[in-house]
């Protein structure tokens, strides 16, 4: 077994989890609160990196561009709030998702007519280009440890808020009771978007910081909300700690699977069997994981109490 | 009859008799348009019997789609023509059986743990394993990948040969005229009377001592084999399969169709279908950029129907 590997690709699942995280967070916290499914999300998840990486482009510098690109892409999701989201928050699910889905392809020809049909890559400054070596055959890029870095601090922040702030004490009496929290007097409409604007930021975050490594690219947005959905089905939809908890989960395997299936199948079939199923097995892994979870409980790991 | 079934039929009669018309007028191009258009309908009429009727919103219909083309790309890759002296010349017997018993199993397992779920869970659910069979299939490299699959020779059927436009073209409206004879026959059996008992109002239906789990289960493999059965017309008919078909957003647009035409309604999803191919067709014709037009239409109809779309499938209005 190669432990620098095992210990890399375990890193790499931890970034993609924490990535899903950003997501997945925007995406429970909006259908817990608003009980709104937003399709959308993913493009607001592409959106914020289209909009950095032209950002990077523009002004010459990743991070100011971030620092720009945030409210931005939380300003777009202050409008599509409302715009399309608000007069369907007292809709059909089908409602919701069919207009999400058209607001989609909206997005996505926008971005198309915008900024071209040709993904951005985005360029690292100097410092965060580099590698750094651990020693004993660990040799890891300093802008995925940034990632990593950064992924924690907005987790951490988000829980922060969500638990001890007073806007987070709303969001939460909101999950549980709208309707009481707007008889006390809650300005109920002022706290959807902006939970809707947070979402929006925080999958444009996501977005934002994969970019470097993948480039920003119109289908970006797609692929990753339906691992962002697997997420908060395993995690229980509506729940921060599952959402944390369900993405760790699906980013740590999902990596290794890919990594390590074809070494644990030769274990027990021919290497050459093992090759050929190993990546049909991997692709799938999370999905089988989403339906044993959904086999045992059907309301996901942590399902919030309230509802 | 109102004038909804009037319109419906009045299409139905339309595509009976227009494609030899676009032959003899040299109008080929529209015969392929409207062989793809009766495809998409039969697909549609199969995803309305458990979303409009079923009040099941499955989101992962084109994996059915998808899974019924490879079973026809996947033996004409390797020359498989099927067993038996009897069948050994046709290979359309074993390749459409294979589409529609492969997506029924597909529809078993998943709907058997999709169905134990509801609302929101159920659309995500069946969306993610939808985008399950589509990344296999991107993951299996000798049947292309991504790059997808052409397929070199067409199901060979007794009476039709599907390499001739016109006869493909009539296979598939037949095939949509058993499709749409079907639905309307299940709908109003005593069967499909428990499938809408169920969607209107579960409780009720539990309570008269129905198992609705096993009731909507079993609509659910029917609509998949259903939706397998177009996918191998599809894939006979383009001759080329790529994951691209599983797409999420193919399952969006037979939703889109669906809700166009009406829910619940037998000839809604051919309607739909067709508003559909034709909308496409005209847009796309104008512009590169047409999802956007599409996309704005697709919300201005959910935001201003009337009662919402579960008004239009069910015909009252909500307010």
């Amino acid at each position: 077994m190669d432990y620098a590997l095992l210990l890399v690709q375990t890193l790499n699942g931890v970034q993609l989890g924490l990535l899903l995280f950003l997501v997945a967070s925007g995406l429970t916290l909006v259908f817990g609160i608003l009980d709104f499914v937003n399709l959308a999300h993913g493009a607001l998840y592409m959106l914020g990196a289209f909009i950095c990486a032209w950002l990077t482009l523009a002004l010459g510098n990743f991070l100011i561009a971030m620092v720009i690109a945030v409210p931005v892409t939380a300003g777009a999701g202050y409008l599509i709030e409302r715009t399309v989201a608000r007069p369907l928050y007292a809709r059909d699910h089908l409602d919701q998702v069919l207009a999400t889905f058209g607001l989609i392809l909206v997005i996505d020809t926008m971005v198309h007519l915008v900024f071209g049909p040709e993904g951005i890559a985005v360029p690292l400054p100097a410092w965060l280009n580099g590698q750094l070596d651990f020693g004993a055959n660990v040799i890891l890029p300093t802008y995925r440890l940034l990632i990593i870095g950064f992924g924690i601090l907005t987790a951490f922040g988000l829980f922060w808020m969500v638990t001890y702030t007073k806007i987070g004490m709303l969001i939460r009496a909101g999950a549980s009771n709208r309707t009481m929290v707007s008889a006390l007097g809650i300005d109920i409409q002022t706290l959807f978007a902006f939970v809707f604007a947070l979402g929006a930021a925080l999958a444009g975050l996501a977005g934002m910081l994969i970019s470097p490594i993948t480039e920003a690219s119109i289908g970006m947005g797609n692929n990753i909300i339906i691992t962002a959905f697997v997420v908060i089905i395993v995690g229980g939809i509506g729940s921060m700690k599952g959402a944390f908890i369900g993405a760790m989960l699906i980013g740590l395997i999902d990596t290794l699977g890919r990594s390590f299936l074809d070494t644990i199948f030769a274990l027990f079939m021919s290497p050459a069997a093992a090759e050929t199923s190993a990546p049909a097995i991997s692709a799938m892994l999370i999905y089988i994981i989403m339906a044993a979870v959904l086999a045992v409980r059907p309301q996901g790991l942590f399902p919030p109490k309230a509802r | 009859m109102n004038r909804k079934t009037i319109t419906g039929i009045v299409l139905l009669g339309l595509l009976a008799v227009l494609p030899p018309i676009f032959i003899a007028t040299g109008n080929a191009f529209y015969v392929d348009l409207t062989t793809r258009l009766v495809i998409l309908a039969i697909a549609a009429t199969s995803l309305n019997l458990v979303l409009g009727y079923g009040g099941l919103v499955s989101f992962g219909h084109a994996a059915f789609v998808g899974i019924g083309a490879y079973a026809v790309g996947i033996p004409a890759y390797h020359g498989i023509y099927g067993g038996g002296e009897l069948i050994a010349s046709f290979n359309g017997f074993y390749h459409i059986a294979l589409a529609v018993i492969l997506s029924a199993l597909f529809a078993l397992i998943t709907g058997a743990i999709c169905l134990r779920t509801k609302g929101v869970y159920f659309i995500m659910i069946t969306m993610a394993f939808a985008q399950m069979v589509y990344y296999l299939f991107i993951s299996l490299e000798t049947y292309g990948a991504d790059d997808g699959l052409v397929i070199d020779l067409r199901s060979e059927l007794p009476l039709v040969n599907l390499d001739k436009p016109l006869q493909m073209y009539y296979f598939a409206f037949v095939s949509l005229l058993a499709a749409l004879l079907i639905v309307r026959t299940i709908v109003r059996s005593r069967f499909g009377m428990v499938l809408q008992g169920a969607k209107g109002n579960p409780e009720r239906m539990v309570t008269l001592g129905y198992n609705i789990y096993l009731y909507r289960l079993a609509a659910y493999v029917i609509s998949g084999a259903m939706a397998g059965y177009a996918g191998a017309l599809l894939g006979n008919f383009t001759t080329f399969i790529s994951p691209d078909m599983m797409d999420w957003h193919r399952s969006g647009e037979l939703m889109f169709m669906i809700i166009l035409g009406g829910a619940a309604t037998t000839l809604g999803p051919l309607m739909g279908s067709a508003a559909f191919i034709v909308v496409e067709e005209i847009l796309s014709h104008y512009t590169v950029y047409w999802h956007l037009p599409f996309g704005l239409m697709l919300i201005a109809i959910v935001l201003f129907a009337r009662g919402g779309v579960m008004g239009i499938i069910t015909g009252k209005d909500k307010s």
